[in-house]
């Protein structure tokens, strides 16, 4: 199976090859406040780990909802719930969305709170490759679920056109 | 790129109930170029992506999103929120660059 064309196409150029790399790239670290000492380089493991930080996950309280066969890998509906009161004191902080065959590993971070009344979050994402997705959910009391889903892709989001 | 906002798409009740629990879904139109994709001459177009979506409600976060270039183009967001007093609500999406669109609705509690 060819590999997507965007799959490692980053990390084999020199930054000064990107038009205006080296202020996009300063911007992008900018904009990463929570990342901030985290090169993201595809690894889903490493970052989980960063995540994670030393705590344990816990399998469970997170339902991650994609379809089983996405024709488009440009356009994944996504739907994260996660089972949690959303009171004052008990309340979902952050969702992260993690895939490790994409070219960067973290999809997006979902931040919630007591004011969110549910925990649900619904969005659209690109998946470059067959692949399982991760949801990991960062409660108000520090501990961090997590629930996954496998996705076969048929069309990458990484070919022209999208 | 001018500094021209992008279009917006606000879905969420003009009107509610104290206490209700109200969906509200939102879609900016966006690019969201991944950096990754390469032009006919061969050169990578530079990545341009929203990369931070943010709602208040009487000036208190009630959703943000860090979003990155595995985000679809057009992002997409649907969350919900907890109706409280009548008051503004506003939604600012900031690019890379730091550019901003933003959109304000009122909610009117009934």
């Amino acid at each position: 199976m060819p590999q997507p064309s965007c799959t490692r196409i980053l990390p084999t150029l020199s930054r000064r090859s990107v038009v205006a790399g080296a202020t996009a790239a300063a911007l992008t670290r900018s904009a990463w406040p929570a990342a901030a000492a985290f090169e993201d380089d595809g690894n889903a493991t490493a970052a989980i780990a960063h995540i994670a930080a030393g705590r344990e996950i816990k399998p469970g309280r997170v339902k991650l909802v994609l379809p089983e066969l996405a024709e488009n890998g440009n356009v994944v509906a996504l739907s994260v719930e996660v089972e949690s009161a959303m009171t004052a004191t008990d309340f979902v902080k952050t969702i992260h969305i993690i895939a490790g065959q994409n070219p960067l590993a973290i999809i997006a971070r979902y931040h919630l709170g007591p004011r969110s009344g549910r925990a649900r979050v619904q969005s659209t994402i690109r998946l470059a490759t067959t692949q399982t997705v991760t949801a990991l959910a960062e409660m108000s009391d520090g501990t961090l679920w997590s629930g996954t889903m496998s996705v076969l892709v048929t069309l990458s989001a990484c070919l022209d056109g999208g | 790129m001018a500094d021209t906002p992008h279009p917006t798409r606000i879905s969420m009740p003009a009107t509610a109930k104290r206490g209700d629990i109200i969906d509200i879904k939102t879609l900016i139109q966006h690019e969201m170029e991944t950096g990754y994709r390469r032009d006919a001459n061969g050169r990578v177009i530079p990545r341009d992506i929203v990369a931070h979506f943010e709602v208040r409600y009487l000036d208190e976060i009630i959703f943000a999103a860090d979003t990155f270039a595995g985000v679809s183009a057009n992002p997409y967001f649907a969350f919900s929120t907890i109706v409280g007093d009548s008051g503004p609500v506003t939604f600012t999406w900031t690019d890379l660059a730091g550019r901003k669109t933003v959109e304000t609705r009122t909610l009117t509690v009934t």
